[in-house]
């Protein structure tokens, strides 16, 4: 049933495709790539039929775990041997890295043709691009600032949504005295820095998160701001339930759907999670905006690798172009829960959610406040990202003061810079 | 016998000079080459700043002093020694115990046997989410416990920054232990009856004839369930990315996952390189005395 | 196995050893719950509808057992795009474990033999150098490795991956053969040599069929080994031919959906299925293996 649904709509899809498409059909791609369940599968699923339509070969290599760790190991083996794959699921600083290493091709010709420099948020362009060329796709946009919430155990301490953080440790204590857990969490190094990069943000604003979480500014990571930061981490540990050391993000979701926990800070890929549960925005559930009047830019793009053989070349290029159709796009992320990287594509389709989130992200290209996830692997190197990760994750699991928190990390970042 | 077959005689004599070197050569030569020529690979890697991709611009000492920089290292190296200690004891006290229990004539003996065996078929990739549904205290046992009424009881382990590392010991005791067992069980059998006989007349009850005589004699059963012991501990790494992916925080982190992670999530080839040097050297000071005993002791 | 008759230290002749009887199938019984706790949890689990997954506690026997999370893994639940479930990659896994298991035994046998029954000069350093091999920490080779199958012209193949298997088994294949042949008595190559048996003719005609207790230990071994490698796998092949580890991971390591805890224990049944069988069934021979001279080691 749901393989047929997936035949129509990707059916439709190529339909459209025909149309608009300017290169020709064909090629072969290979696509190593982490999303193997749920709406991520049947995201990639949609691309790979897209592209089959149009006449191509896609090889699929899924390696799934700890958010690309296992897919990274493989890539680096495959570089090595000098057989990488075609089209590489990568994001970020990530891709300045095999970009610096002469791994990747570039699909300037596709990109140029296509005006993408026209239809990207510029923040985003420029990580796509190395030397000024486009070597990587971006699919999607993911916001990371943001707060579900159950709307009936709000209801029942006769509290709003939070719009600031000393909002939340009220509505918190609140929530605790009704015998409600606050937060649901799951203990994972990257969640923990996922909430740690939105308490930065609300605490700190736009400016102070540029400075500390992209530029690694010593004097903003060595600043008052950085202690306040981990003294909300240190009240977030309080908020959460005795069971949540590794437990997956979804699964922290889950509670959130199911009424045993408030609130629940993650990226939109949290709103797939509440309606594959069959919940209504709005209704059933809330999204809300983290404090800070900004947005935590998370997005995953496909990167070309350095391959043999024109067939492979073409196949490359068909890809790119296929990502990056509004069709795709729209198909795509209402699969996955994220809005499209294209800022001109509609979203008469998509939910109240990613409607507010477009807007907010338009919004925040105008004021400037647009900033790169860290925890989500957009703002620094994998080794500077580990090191936060580290010190965050100690912080929140231990009776670590904030201000040796502080210390660490400017030690930590220092060392790895 | 005619001049022709003595010819192919002598043909055969000379042949069985070299032919077992040729044998062995392809074995050798590949040793050589896939594992000490990757272990110098890998000694010069330490002594450069290679990233994302090996690089081969000679740096120096500088990954030693960052690596001796870092605390995460320390905790892996601590944790190595905990996890390292319990889990030798773990597995040896628990092996021989069965053992002993098994070689008491046992009905059912296979079946046991079987079931203490088993684990070591089966790798965490396929135990792990059971062993983390077990152990964790909103689903497991704790649960299962506080459901059957005793509402104290607390097993959060799992989730403890200080014990964390006493849940891997568990699983790993749980896996390895029935191969010391077998070890240990297979030495009891081939010790000689009337030793054991003598014993019995010498009125020697049965604690004292297996702690004062029989264990002593098993002492290469020791020796070789000690190095398996020891270069599973050292190699540790599934264990741990199935059971607490090194968490919480960092709490169980072990130098193979320290390693893997620099190396692999981190873009930190160099650094990744000189912590592998370290576990090698440390692999060495272990192995190396063993080696040199038991071929000596061979050559008698 | 005359040894069992006697050994029995603690007999059932009285009151006193009965009771100690009794207490020694306890403490036996107890030990045997705790190492099928986890077996338990994974079939009990496999077996279970999902909606009682969420209701009822894991420890809990199945309500209503169903085999459907079971077929689902097997054929139809998806790794990636591909909704085929497991059975592809078991055969992947066959593929590889088996040539790999066969050249690495075959090898180890013939250079215990060489090593044992013709030393030669500098055969004992050469064993001492091949076994440190079996130390090394296979996360340490993962990139040297990658680099030669690419030169090679093996990278991403199952041919590859089984060279790669059968390099890191030798030490461990060398070392059982080398110890079940050093308690062969030298007396009988000595004879045979004298009767005009060259090497190979001693090796296949009268070692092999001496050691199938050592051949049963090394075949054990290496197939739990390699058919429970994940590391290697996942550098070294490409999607369609990974072995069933990866395809299980990939299964299991859902990052969003609804996790079918059900559909994913049964996956993990099945990719521990063979190794399972081959422990239940040969485990007997593993012990006398080991107690026939691999116990040396």
């Amino acid at each position: 049933m749901r393989s047929a649904r997936g035949f129509l709509l990707s059916a439709g899809v190529a339909m459209m495709l025909a149309g608009t498409s300017h290169v020709h059909a064909g090629g072969t791609v290979e696509v190593l790539h982490w999303w193997t369940s749920g709406g991520e599968a049947r995201a990639v699923g949609e691309l790979k039929q897209s592209f089959e339509d149009q006449g191509g070969t896609w090889i699929d290599s899924p390696i799934a775990g700890g958010g690309g760790d296992a897919a990274m190991t493989a890539l680096r083996a495959r570089v090595v041997a000098g057989n990488p794959p075609t089209a590489v699921q990568l994001k970020g600083p990530g891709i300045q890295e095999w970009a610096v290493e002469g791994a990747v091709a570039d699909v300037e010709d596709v990109a140029a043709a296509e005006g993408w420099d026209d239809v990207l948020p510029p923040a985003l362009a420029e990580i796509m691009k190395f030397d000024g060329k486009y070597v990587a796709a971006p699919v999607n946009i993911h916001r990371v600032d943001w707060i579900w919430a159950n709307p009936e155990l709000l209801a029942q301490v006769d509290a709003d949504v939070p719009t600031s953080w000393d909002e939340f440790n009220t509505t918190a204590e609140k929530l605790m005295e009704a015998g409600i857990t606050p937060l649901a969490h799951g203990g994972q190094p990257w969640q923990d820095a996922t909430v740690f990069e939105v308490v930065a943000l609300g605490l700190g604003g736009a400016d102070f998160f540029r400075a500390a979480l992209v530029e690694l500014d010593m004097d903003a990571l060595n600043s008052d701001t950085m202690i306040q930061v981990f003294d909300q981490m240190r009240k977030m540990r309080s908020y959460v339930d005795p069971g949540f050391s590794g437990r997956d993000w979804n699964l922290a979701t889950s509670m959130v759907m199911n009424g045993e926990a408030a609130f629940q800070i993650m990226g939109d890929w949290a709103k797939g999670e509440f309606l594959a549960g069959g919940k209504v925005p709005g209704e059933d559930f809330l999204c809300a905006p983290a404090p800070g009047n900004a947005f935590i830019l998370n997005s995953d793009s496909f990167v070309m690798f350095n391959v043999r053989g024109d067939d492979r070349i073409e196949g490359q290029q068909v890809l790119a172009s296929l990502i990056m159709s509004p069709e795709f796009q729209e198909t795509f992320n209402l699969a996955k829960g994220s809005i499209p990287a294209r800022v001109d594509v509609s979203l008469d389709a998509f939910d109240i959610c990613a409607q507010r989130s477009h807007d907010d992200l338009t919004a925040a290209i105008a004021a400037d406040t647009l900033v790169p996830s860290m925890a989500h692997e957009m703002a620094v190197s994998r080794s500077v990202r580990g090191e936060f990760l580290d010190v965050v994750t100690e912080h929140f699991n231990s009776d670590m003061s904030s201000q040796e928190a502080v210390d660490r990390l400017v030690a930590a970042i220092q060392r790895a810079m | 016998m005619s001049g022709q077959a003595s010819r192919a005689l002598a043909f055969v004599r000379r042949a069985d000079i070299w032919l077992p070197k040729v044998v062995v050569a392809p074995s050798f030569a590949a040793s050589l080459f896939f594992v000490y020529g990757f272990i110098a690979w890998t000694v010069y890697i330490s002594f450069t700043r290679s990233g994302i991709l090996p690089r081969y611009e000679w740096a120096g000492f500088v990954q030693y002093v960052r690596l001796w920089n870092t605390p995460r290292w320390y905790v892996a190296l601590e944790n190595l020694l905990i996890f390292g200690g319990l889990f030798m004891v773990g597995c040896l006290v628990i092996g021989i115990f069965l053992a002993i229990l098994l070689d008491q004539r046992i009905r059912a003996e296979g079946a046991l046997r079987t079931i203490y065996l088993y684990p070591m078929a089966l790798s965490f990739i396929v135990t792990g989410t059971a062993w983390k549904w077990i152990l964790n205290p909103t689903l497991g046992l704790e649960r299962v416990m506080i459901d059957l009424g005793f509402t104290n009881f607390q097993f959060d382990w799992l989730v403890n920054r200080e014990m964390a590392i006493y849940t891997v010991v568990i699983a790993g005791v749980w896996q390895s232990s029935g191969y010391v067992m077998a070890l240990f069980l297979a030495g009891l059998r081939s010790v000689d009856d009337e030793i054991v006989k003598a014993a019995a007349m010498d009125g020697a009850g049965p604690f004292r004839t297996y702690v004062g005589i029989i264990l002593p004699m098993l002492r290469p059963v020791f020796l070789s369930a000690i190095i398996v012991l020891a270069h599973l501990a050292i190699k540790s790494f599934d264990l741990v990315i199935a059971l607490t992916a090194g968490g919480p925080g960092i709490a169980t982190d072990l130098p193979a996952t320290f390693m893997y992670a620099y190396a692999f999530q981190r873009s930190e080839l160099g650094l990744a390189a000189a912590s592998a040097v370290m576990m090698l050297v440390t692999i060495m000071a272990v192995v190396v005395p063993y080696l040199y005993s038991e071929l000596r002791a061979s050559r008698k | 196995m005359s040894a069992r008759q006697i050994h029995g230290i603690v007999r059932a002749t009285s009151p006193l050893n009965t009771f100690l009887r009794l207490l020694l199938f306890a403490i036996l019984g107890l030990f045997a719950l705790y190492y099928l706790m986890p077996l338990f949890v994974m079939i009990a689990t496999a077996l279970k509808p999902l909606e009682e997954i969420r209701t009822g506690t894991l420890i809990s026997l199945p309500q209503e057992p169903t085999l459907e999370p079971a077929l689902r893994a097997w054929d139809s639940a998806c790794v990636g795009v591909r909704c085929e479930g497991l059975k592809p990659y078991v055969w992947n896994s066959m593929a590889m474990v088996i040539p790999a298991v066969i050249i690495s035994t075959f090898l180890g046998a013939i250079n215990g033999y060489a090593l044992t029954k013709w030393r030669f000069r500098g055969s004992d350093l050469i064993f001492g150098l091949m076994l440190f091999g079996a130390f090394i920490p296979f996360q340490v080779v993962l990139l040297p490795m990658a680099r030669t199958l690419g030169i090679l012209g093996m990278a991403g193949t199952v041919p590859g991956l089984v060279l790669v298997h059968t390099i890191y088994g030798l030490a461990f294949t060398t070392l059982f053969f080398r110890n079940f042949f050093v308690g062969v008595s030298d007396g009988i190559v000595q004879a045979a040599k004298i009767d005009g048996a060259g090497f190979f003719g001693i090796f296949f005609r009268l070692m092999l069929p001496m050691a199938p207790p050592a051949i049963v230990v090394t075949v054990i071994w290496q197939f739990t080994q390699i058919w429970n490698d994940f590391l290697f796998g996942v550098a070294f092949t490409v999607g369609d031919s990974n072995p069933v580890t990866v395809a299980l991971n990939n299964l299991v390591a859902s990052s969003t959906g609804v996790k079918e805890y059900n559909v994913d224990m049964a996956a993990a049944i099945i990719a521990a299925v063979p190794t399972l069988i081959v422990y239940v069934f040969a485990g007997k021979y593993f012990i006398r293996g080991l107690a026939a001279g691999a116990v040396k080691g």
